[in-house]
């Protein structure tokens, strides 16, 4: 699968630094990889790596210190067109005062369509998550997991071709968690989008994607990149049971881990201790 | 069933307590046979024969008109000068000190200079007047709801290319409106307060100037039909405006409810 597409997104020698003198903070030291055209790509790392502070570099909400990100080999230096955002806080990112028709049509408002074609796109986008039937009910009159699925929703309408995703299930329950994984898995072939997938769990980058990057801690900086050959289309029971998702996932766990205990033994041991209760 | 129970003690009780206290007013006041403290049935007969029928035209609809006028203009500068200024931290750090100027500014010190300026004792200048100290509880109400919107909401306008007008219009005013709400409610009350002011200074008709009428004359009993007027004033504007709200910021009640579960 990661080599059916050309090149679509290049992240080259990306480094983002707060401040300046002594009170600099190194958040991301220097990250490359690319992105393929139609490719789902996890990018996993220790908490507070910066994994949100890259994805809003590659998204264009902020500009890198050093490097620079590449879109279809043009430089990103805003939010373009061609990607959509969708964050971790559904709660805060949904407009509370809008209905579910019109949060997923904010980003079709300024976009050159018919009246119908606007329709149509945000009713095909509720359509593809299931949410039909709320399209006139408010956000906050859903659950955590059916808002999130509004805000994928809103971001399909837009019809970009790279879809960033930050932490998106990181708020939701287990069950509901799996539930979102499978329609993430699912809308990507309906919609044939590319995903950038920002995740701290192991698991679920392992099961969702076709490659996984995985971070070292702040000053980031790109430790390995994986190949995950596991077979299409994945099943929250079959494919965690393959050895191979066992195999990928202890790797993967131990490169996290490792990063852990390089720093400080003991807050390595708090670390991985509630990681251990989510994985 | 127990719930509309409990709203309609809550609507009786509300109507009796204030009916009571005026048969107590009524009924001390025959007795103590003051004439500071005219009888409720005398300032009834006053309050209608100041204030309804023909006399309603008179001087009860110039004084609704300024109030209107100048909180309506207030509303709309406090608005169009708050959202930029919310936006802005230049403008903001310019205007700022300005603001805080005027905004302390006790209102009678502006009554004689505004007369000049305004070359005026009639309605461009008691509007203008309402209305420049209705817009400081808008303007500060929008700035602050303005700059208190969720950084996350601002950059998903900007992920999606929401800009200018359009970021204003769906996001940005709606964002703030709750607070926008609380300064217009401060405002109105303000609005009366500022309507009687510039009428008992200097004016022609209005409630303000029946008032001024009846001190000059020693007339008690129209003194206490306007008091009972400018009170009745005050609660049904608030209450006109707790309407409007409750169906134009019916989201957030809800939104609230579900939060903060």
């Amino acid at each position: 699968m990661s080599t059916s597409g050309e090149r679509l997104l290049e992240i080259r020698n990306v480094g983002k630094t707060y401040g300046t003198g002594a009170k600099a903070t190194h958040a991301i030291a220097d990250v490359s990889f690319a992105v393929d055209d139609r490719e789902f790509v996890c990018v996993v790392g220790p908490s507070g790596c910066g994994k949100t502070t890259l994805l809003k570099c590659v998204g264009g909400l902020l500009r890198p210190s050093q490097g620079e990100v590449l879109l279809r080999g043009r430089r990103v230096t805003s939010p373009p067109e061609e990607m959509a955002l969708v964050f971790q806080e559904y709660g805060r990112s949904l407009m509370p005062w809008a209905s579910v028709r019109n949060n997923v049509l904010l980003p079709l408002r300024h976009k050159r369509l018919g009246r119908h074609e606007r329709k149509a796109l945000v009713e095909e986008a509720l359509d593809a998550v299931g949410l039909t039937r709320f399209i006139d009910h408010y956000p906050w009159q859903l659950s955590g997991g059916m808002q999130q699925r509004v805000a994928i929703a809103r971001a399909l309408a837009y019809q970009p071709s790279i879809l960033l995703m930050d932490e998106p299930f990181a708020s939701v329950d287990a069950q509901t968690r799996g539930d979102l994984e499978d329609l993430v898995l699912r809308v990507r072939e309906e919609f044939a989008v590319t995903i950038l997938f920002v995740t701290h769990d192991i698991d679920e980058s392992v099961y969702l994607s076709d490659r996984v990057v995985v971070l070292t801690h702040a000053p980031t900086e790109v430790k390995e990149i994986i190949d995950v050959d596991l077979p299409f289309p994945r099943d929250q029971i079959a494919t965690k049971e393959l050895p191979d998702f066992t195999h990928l996932r202890g790797h993967v766990y131990r490169l996290i881990k490792r990063e852990l205990v390089e720093p400080s033994e003991e807050l390595a041991t708090a670390t991985t201790a509630t990681k251990g209760e989510r994985a | 069933m127990n719930r509309r129970l409990y709203h309609a003690a809550a609507i009786a009780a509300e109507i009796a307590v204030p009916l009571a206290i005026l048969a107590a007013w009524q009924l001390w006041t025959v007795q103590a046979q003051d004439p500071k403290f005219p009888r409720l049935s005398t300032i009834l007969v006053e309050f209608q024969e100041l204030w309804l029928f023909s006399q309603f035209e008179l001087h009860v609809v110039p004084s609704l008109t300024r109030i209107a006028l100048g909180f309506g203009i207030a509303v709309v500068l406090g608005i169009a000068l708050g959202i930029p200024l919310g936006l802005s931290r230049w403008g903001r750090i310019l205007a700022m000190p300005h603001i805080e100027w005027w905004r302390a500014m006790p209102p009678p010190a502006l009554l004689p200079i505004s007369i000049v300026l305004l070359h005026s004792i009639g309605n461009r200048q008691k509007v203008a007047f309402i209305a420049f100290f209705c817009l400081f509880p808008i303007l500060l109400n929008t700035i602050d709801g303005v700059r208190g919107i969720d950084p996350t909401m601002i950059d998903t306008a900007r992920s999606y290319g929401v800009r200018s007008f359009e970021r204003i219009r769906r996001i940005v005013l709606p964002a703030a409106l709750p607070q926008i709400f609380a300064g217009m409610r401060t405002s109105l009350s303000l609005a009366v307060i500022m309507m009687v002011l510039t009428e008992y200074f200097s004016s022609t008709s209005g409630v303000g100037y029946v008032l001024l009428i009846s001190k000059n004359t020693f007339q008690l009993a129209p003194m206490w039909a306007a008091i009972v007027l400018i009170g009745l004033l005050g609660y049904l504007l608030n209450l006109l405006l707790i309407l409007v709200e409750r169906r134009v910021l019916a989201w957030h009640r809800g939104w609230r409810a579900a939060t903060a579960q």
